[in-house]
């Protein structure tokens, strides 16, 4: 079951995630821990990083030319710190990949991409269950929201505007 | 009142078919049972002790004649024939199925009505005061502030995975008939130093088993600020909120322990540096909503017409509900009427659809079509004129509704307790029966006077019993159901906890302690227009405690 997901369906992850005590490859694209950022932007590699959902998202403002791709850790679904850190991300201009790692569920879709995510990284468990199909389907399932998302939905005080009723 | 558009329309109709593809979606085992409960919970279905239960949202407590109806079809349609005024101005209905909730949902849609958000770890249905557009000394009306917040709050990207459930409550009067104090965010619509309408913002309010009274967080906020404010207030809680454990993860916990001017200060850094222009309501969004809110039109009239006071006279329990029963009316010759829920040894909040049905008659033909639920539990007829109140008075008697006891000892506030919620320790229904019984004379409640009794079956407080003049707390005890009381709580704006009276009691006890703690006010008030709280207030919780404590050993 592919467990990379965004809008255009099941995604190829072309990223290796580097454990705790492995060394640091000479190329390729690694996704580190935060406790070994500093190493690895040392190390001149195409990286990304791994946010816990309690990191302040100002740590790492200064790297954001450097990182091809933050993924923030959503540890259980129900734990919605990590939207606002991803909306912080982008608030704060970081520009790369943003990645949802964890077991989200597909009816979470929209919010993530409103909150600035681009793609989901599932655990097996949720990818068995939840096919590519019912992330499509779940994409602008509520056409517009009443927030001015960062992507995904629009908005219906805009559309308000421009149907000329406001 | 507010009426959807195309977009309101839209965005209701694909939540119902959303929630019908997820339920269906369980049933196939894509969502499992952990993954479904939250996004019931956020269509207002909860899983109670012996049946599903289904909370749907009445914003702000407002709703006309054909809503009312359709709550009395889905009464009649899908339920027992009755549903269950809540304190946050939502109805409950204990018996749906599962299979039928779509189909409920579907039929709410079409009077514009929704579960959306009325449970789960987001924010909730926004309440506000019953009397919003009727008060005379109203700055301006609440409801077009709770219908923004109630457009933002839904379905927000950000915000619908708090880490607690997530209370707002309005009022545009400095007397507070919302409870704003005892809310997640509190708002009161007030005027600044150049007499612009702006709002005093309160955070950290709330029951629970940890109740805290809430705390200034602005004095004066712009009105064009609202949107940005209570996000960047949300966005703060959202990230640093306790997550470890339950009970310590509403917002009052988190400024509690924070220090209200250290989260001001987060609050106010994230205000300064958010995309305020991103989150702010366009311009003529607040005047497109304000618009729905228009004061009614209605012809000033005597103040005293001849019918209605000759009916005074000639019928005593028609004076006597009328006086108990309505209040005052911005335009001369009108009144608001409150249908009490509370008839003798009733069920709190309770109404069949034939009285739903009465009630949306009655509205629809003497009060503008419209209605409000009030975290009392009962409901409103806000535009009355007083030539036709004895109309409507006779008509609420036909139904069984006509209790002359707003305010008084028997207008009860109780959860559902053990007899419908899984979370119950004990009965809260069977409690207010009784003393609603033992203080059935309406003579005696007179007597008595202004006096809140409020009932919750366990520490989580949906019986708002810390902020009742008299609290009684249900709990467990050793598989015995064991009562404590409070004294001189209070709801409005010199809101105060209630303070435990001692050790607890008995269920077969409750009656004859309540009417013990009643009687020792009697004997203790200056003058019969010293209210009970007024009393407990003077001379403390001492004579009580000597009273109910010394006669018990």
């Amino acid at each position: 079951m592919p467990r990379l997901i965004d809008r255009l369906g099941p995604a190829e992850d072309i990223w290796t995630v580097l454990g705790a005590e492995d060394p640091l490859p000479s190329s390729g694209s690694v996704i580190v821990a935060l406790e070994r950022l500093d190493e690895a932007l040392a190390a001149g590699l195409e990286l990304g990083v791994h946010l816990p959902n309690d990191t302040d998202p100002e740590r790492v403002k200064p790297h954001f030319d450097r990182l091809s791709l933050i993924s923030v850790d959503f540890p259980s679904f129900t734990d919605g710190r990590g939207f606002s850190i991803g909306h912080c991300l982008r608030a704060l201009g970081y520009e790369g990949r943003l990645r949802a790692t964890g077991p989200v569920i597909s009816d979470q879709f929209d919010f993530l991409l409103a909150c600035g995510f681009d793609e989901v990284l599932l655990p097996d468990s949720v990818a068995e269950r939840q096919p590519p199909e019912h992330w499509a389907a779940a994409e602008g399932r509520i056409t517009l929201g009443y927030q001015r998302g960062l992507a995904g939905r629009g908005s219906i005080l805009d559309a308000r505007r421009t149907a000329g009723d406001g | 009142m507010y009426r959807y558009d195309e977009f309101d329309r839209r965005f209701v109709d694909e939540r119902v078919a959303e929630f019908r593809d997820q339920v269906e979606r369980r049933l196939t085992g894509a969502l499992n049972e952990a993954e479904f409960k939250p996004l019931r919970l956020m269509n207002g279905l909860y899983l109670q002790l012996h049946a599903y239960m289904l909370r749907v949202a009445i914003p702000y407590g407002t709703l006309n004649g054909r809503q009312m109806r359709m709550l009395a079809h889905i009464a009649e349609t899908w339920d027992k024939g009755y549903g269950h005024f809540t304190t946050r101005q939502n109805i409950q209905y204990n018996w749906p199925k599962l299979k039928d909730v779509p189909d409920i949902l579907e039929a709410l849609a079409t009077v514009e009505m929704h579960a959306i958000q009325t449970s789960g770890n987001c924010i909730r249905n926004i309440t506000s005061d019953p009397f919003a557009g009727v008060a005379p000394e109203e700055i301006e009306d609440p409801r077009i502030t709770a219908e923004l917040l109630r457009q933002w709050s839904s379905l927000h990207p950000e915000f619908t995975y708090l880490g607690r459930k997530f209370k707002f409550a309005v009022t545009g009067s400095e007397h507070d008939r919302a409870a704003i104090k005892v809310h997640d965010i509190g708002i009161q619509i007030v005027r600044g130093e150049a007499g612009e309408v702006g709002y005093r913002v309160l955070v950290g309010g709330g029951m629970g088993r940890t109740p805290m009274i809430a705390k200034e967080l602005r004095a004066f906020l712009p009105k064009a600020d609202l949107l940005p404010y209570v996000e960047a207030i949300l966005r703060v809680y959202n990230l640093h909120g306790r997550r470890d454990n339950k009970y310590k993860a509403r917002i009052k916990i988190l400024v509690h322990e924070t220090g209200i001017d250290a989260f001001r200060d987060q609050v106010e850094r994230e205000f300064a540096t958010m995309d305020r222009a991103a989150v702010t309501a366009p311009e003529g969004e607040m005047e497109r909503i304000a618009a729905y809110f228009a004061p009614p039109e209605l012809t000033e009239k005597p103040s005293a017409p001849v019918a209605f006071e000759r009916m005074k006279t000639l019928d005593p329990d028609f004076a006597q509900w009328v006086e108990r029963n309505t209040s005052a009316h911005r335009v001369p010759g009108y009144v608001a009427a409150t249908i009490s829920l509370k008839p003798i040894g009733g069920v709190p909040g309770d109404a069949t659809a034939e009285q739903m049905r009465a009630m949306a008659d009655l509205a629809e033909s003497y009060s503008v079509d419209e209605m409000r639920i009030t975290h009392e539990q009962n409901v409103v007829l806000p535009h009355v004129a007083l030539g036709d109140l004895y109309k409507v008075y006779r008509g609420l008697a036909a139904i069984g509704l006509e209790a002359p006891n707003k305010g008084l000892v028997t207008d009860i506030i109780a959860c559902p307790g053990l007899d419908y919620c899984a979370l119950a320790t004990a009965r809260s229904i069977p409690v207010a029966q009784a003393i609603s019984k033992r203080f059935a004379s309406n003579k005696r409640q007179r007597e008595i006077g202004p006096l809140s009794i409020k009932i919750s079956g366990c520490i989580n407080a949906c019986g708002h019993h810390h902020i009742g003049h008299i609290g009684i707390l249900g709990l467990d005890k050793a598989g015995v159901e064991n009562y404590q009381i409070t004294l001189g709580g209070e709801s409005t704006e010199d809101a105060a906890l209630g303070q435990r009276l001692g050790p607890g009691f008995g269920y077969d006890e409750l009656p004859d302690v309540i009417e013990k703690i009643v009687d020792i006010y009697l004997d203790l008030r200056q003058g019969r227009r010293e209210t009970f709280l007024q009393t407990y207030r003077r001379v403390g919780m001492e004579p009580f405690k000597e009273a109910l404590y010394a006669t018990a050993d």
